[in-house]
């Protein structure tokens, strides 16, 4: 008896602005100029992916009271960018993070069905919640949401929109020239909500989009993160790349969907993973090492370990030994704006951790950074990463993979040209669109009509 | 081809299937679910295009459309619906090569931080050619689709009202700190703040990015912008004002604006409040462009054109009224209106089509030769950006070092 084989989905992440880039390679292309971004989806859907994700950004990030110098700094807005690339694509989907905190459903909810509109329904919508007063200084909430209040306003905010969303049926254009009528009925898209966090009501204006809603993506990782994507999400992503972290993450988000009447193929679980590729997999993994190298320098290394420390280490050589002195457990100080840094739930624990592994294996600072951090999951030839991922995701450590090439916007096309064919030879990976729709490349159910009196 | 200087500006306002209520029906126009696709709009952008035309706007707002103006209206028969414009104008840009793209973006319930990278991108997708047509929404029922404000409730649309102005001066108040904070945020990155210096390690200069620190009554905003600079270093912000309110913000900050005169005597009057308004301000010194606003209903004869309209008013069960004039007759006669009044001192017109496509394709495909046989028309774009077209030279960064 054997199982089905799974279908394998793939996404392009277009990088932001972390240490992945390595910007210094002259193969490394403008990360603001559209260019860029029409040749990363052209890639992506000459190779057929599911989607295209973009990251946002509300403010650059600071370490030591200054901007952010040594990655990549600056990036175009992520709405106007997709409805822009959906002129110039067909088919692959458009995926974008917007924040629930410094927006407003209605705004929010407008730009999604206008951007499911003028793609033909290929938008989808990664909601995060952010909740720093040091991002807050550049909006009119400003302020600060306390921690346990994240998943809550963020779950109010996507009901907000779901509600508006949900406000035309899809039915009331009629457009009838020689009668003369518009609309099926007066007042369309009628919609209130009266919560905790939102008081709103009025007509939506934007009439019901082609995929009824974006495709909802959800990327956070805490127990409540979970919950709300098997609760809400069609897809989540993850950073467990490999075959047991994967496995447990995987189980564990499916598990949680019965209780919420979702079926476990109806949330599609996509790890992010950076890959490199050389004709051996022995080149590949040489290649891999100068990457890295690259990719944390000795400057950047000290900048990642004070990250940990929340300390000044700029006095330590990042060739030498790692300091002595433990990290500073009082308010978050060193660097603003930095989603990593919040998963250090216990920094002298993690330092003490990193002590250890650099004395047992003779590392620098520099050498520990690079061995602790972002080492690339997919490593090899054509043929050994191609086996990677379909083994991985035919033994449910994930349904596919969100893929971040370290220079932009090519470096996606090696993995298209030689990776994605094999994937296909196999039977795991589509040879053409079947559908029009990202619900349709993820096979996702279409939405139930809506039903019931509108308010 | 005279010196530019010498000729006229020439901008088309898209709105749904046209400005007249009842366009929606002409046998010509698009079926009613086509207004709601990329492909609609980039024909319509490509026809003005191709009409050499220097930009078009788009309309927006959060509210549902309704006859009445500050309230819903229970009609079914007129155009119900929209798309964001400055996502359309995104849809469009990489698809035109030469036209402006100046999408409406209100102020009253935006985020500065999110307008400024939101028509920057435009900027960059659309290699230079993005502007914004900046408005306040001063409806009680848009601020409900945000709860965040109340909007004092004014029971008139007419500024003679002592509590309307009030509000309306306040929005503008906040409209002007909008701008302010948007052109700050655009500022915020110096030309040639992105090094990529690989001997130091940087990618950009930090001395070359400026917090822009804006602060007024509705809001606050730190910077520097998460995007670059755009092309356009600042993208040319148009303001439609018709009352000593709005100029005032015009003058204050936009470089084009959009007036309603009825007649060619009313014109001087307005050039020259506005003239002496712009004075006043610290942009004194740049050019302020004013555009006249017409809606148009053109035909191949003056009889043909009064009749169009009859029968879209007659479908629509009332005479069509709007705050710009209307005119209806040949693109001849129009023709010799615009080079009066641009001789009157207009810098150049935005044309609302009554009926797409048919006084659209009038516009670009007869008006504009007959005005281009005058000489009064380029006959082919000169420039790669929109700021070049309308003869404004690309501004220095505030911040930037002397």
């Amino acid at each position: 008896m054997t199982k089905p084989r799974k279908q394998i989905h793939l996404a392009a992440h277009f990088p932001g602005v972390n240490n992945t880039t390595v910007w210094s390679d002259p193969r490394s292309g403008s990360h603001i100029e559209f260019e860029s971004f029409r040749r990363f989806a052209r890639i992506a859907e000459d190779a057929k992916f599911d989607f295209l994700f973009l990251a946002e950004g509300l403010r650059l990030r600071e370490q030591s009271g200054l901007i952010y110098d040594l990655d990549v700094v600056g990036r175009p807005d992520t709405f106007t960018v997709l409805a822009a690339l959906a002129a110039v694509t067909d088919r692959l989907g458009l995926a974008g993070t917007i924040n629930s905190t410094f927006n407003e459903p209605y705004e929010v909810a407008r730009q999604f069905a206008s951007l499911d509109h003028l793609s033909e329904g290929r938008a989808a919508w990664n909601v995060v919640t952010s909740w720093d007063a040091f991002t807050g200084e550049n909006f009119r909430r400003g302020g600060y949401l306390p921690q346990d209040q994240r998943y809550e306003r963020a779950r109010a905010f996507l009901h907000a929109a779901q509600e508006l969303f949900d406000s035309w049926q899809g039915d009331e254009i009629v457009g009838d020239k020689r009668t003369g009528q518009f609309l099926s009925g007066p007042r369309p898209g009628r919609f209130e909500v009266h919560d905790k966090f939102f008081d709103i009501s009025g007509q939506f204006n934007v009439p019901r989009s082609p995929q009824g809603r974006p495709v909802i993506l959800q990327a956070g990782d805490s127990d409540e993160g979970r919950e709300f994507a098997a609760a809400e999400a069609d897809a989540i992503f993850s950073r467990y790349g490999t075959l047991a972290e994967g496995q447990a993450f995987y189980s564990d988000v499916k598990d949680r969907m019965a209780k919420y009447g979702r079926a476990r193929d109806q949330l599609v679980v996509l790890p992010a993973a950076t890959f490199v590729l050389g004709d051996t997999d022995e080149e590949a993994k040489e290649l891999a090492n100068v990457v890295r190298h690259q990719q944390v320098s000795g400057q950047t290394a000290i900048k990642l370990l004070e990250q940990l420390w929340n300390r000044d280490l700029s006095a330590y050589d990042p060739d030498g030994p790692l300091p002595e002195i433990d990290p500073d457990t009082g308010e978050h100080t060193i660097a603003r704006g930095r989603a990593s840094v919040r998963m250090n739930r216990d920094p002298i624990a993690v330092a003490k951790q990193w002590r250890e592994l650099a004395e047992a294996n003779g590392y620098s600072i520099r050498e520990l950074i690079i061995h602790v951090t972002g080492r690339q999951n997919f490593i090899g030839s054509p043929a050994t990463v191609a086996d990677s991922i379909n083994d991985l995701v035919q033994q449910d450590a994930a349904d596919g993979y969100i893929l971040v090439p370290h220079i932009t916007p090519d470096g996606l096309s090696e993995f298209a040209q030689k990776v994605v064919p094999l994937l296909q030879e196999k039977g795991v990976f589509r040879t053409d669109y079947s559908g029009t729709t990202l619900r349709d490349h993820l096979g996702l159910e279409p939405l139930k009509e809506r039903t019931g009196v509108q308010v | 081809m005279p010196p530019e200087s010498q000729g006229i500006h020439l901008a088309v306002a898209l709105d749904g299937a046209g400005w007249h209520p009842a366009a929606w029906r002409e046998p010509g126009a698009a079926a009613a679910t086509e207004l709601l696709r990329g492909r609609y709009w980039v024909d319509l952008v490509r026809e003005a295009q191709a009409g050499l035309l220097d930009f078009v706007t788009i309309e927006d707002a959060f509210a549902l459309q309704s006859s009445h103006w500050d309230a819903p209206d229970d009609r079914t028969d007129q155009v119900r619906g929209r798309l964001d414009a400055a996502l359309i104008a995104a849809r469009v840009a990489p698809v035109t090569e030469h036209i402006g793209l100046v999408p409406t973006v209100t102020t009253t319930h935006t985020e500065p931080f999110h307008v400024s990278k939101s028509l920057a991108t435009l900027d960059y997708a659309g290699t230079g050619r993005a502007g914004w047509r900046v408005q306040v929404g001063g409806r009680g029922g848009e601020a409900a689709l945000f709860g965040r404000r109340v909007l004092p409730r004014v029971v008139s649309p007419d500024l003679a009202d002592p509590a309307t102005l009030k509000l309306v001066a306040e929005l503008f108040d906040e409209a002007a700190d909008h701008v302010e904070a948007v052109r700050r945020l655009w500022d915020s990155w110096e030309d040639d703040a992105e090094i990529r210096d690989a001997a130091t390690g940087r990618f950009v200069d930090r001395d070359k990015l400026h917090y822009i620190d804006f602060s007024g009554p509705q809001f606050s905003v730190r910077g520097p912008s998460i995007t670059q600079r755009p092309p356009q270093g600042q993208p040319p912000v148009v303001a439609l004002a018709h009352a000593t309110v709005a100029y005032e913000f015009a003058a204050k900050s936009a470089d084009v604006v959009l007036v309603t005169p009825h007649g060619e005597d009313s014109i001087a009057p307005i050039l020259a409040e506005i003239s002496t308004l712009r004075a006043a301000t610290e942009r004194a010194e740049d050019p302020l462009l004013v555009f006249a606003d017409l809606v148009v209903f053109l035909d191949e004869n003056e009889a043909g054109a009064v009749a169009r309209k009859s029968q879209l008013d007659a479908a629509a069960g009332a005479e069509y009224v709007s705050d710009a004039q209307i005119f209806a007759g040949t693109s001849h006669d129009l023709a010799d209106l615009l080079a009066a009044w641009s001789a009157a001192g207009l810098d150049g017109f935005r044309l609302r089509p009554a009926a797409i496509p048919h006084d659209l394709n009038s516009i670009t495909r007869d008006l504009v030769p007959l005005l281009q046989e005058r000489g009064l028309f380029r006959t082919e774009y000169q420039h790669d950006t929109l700021r070049g077209q309308l003869g404004l030279s690309r501004p220095a960064n505030r911040y930037a070092a002397a």
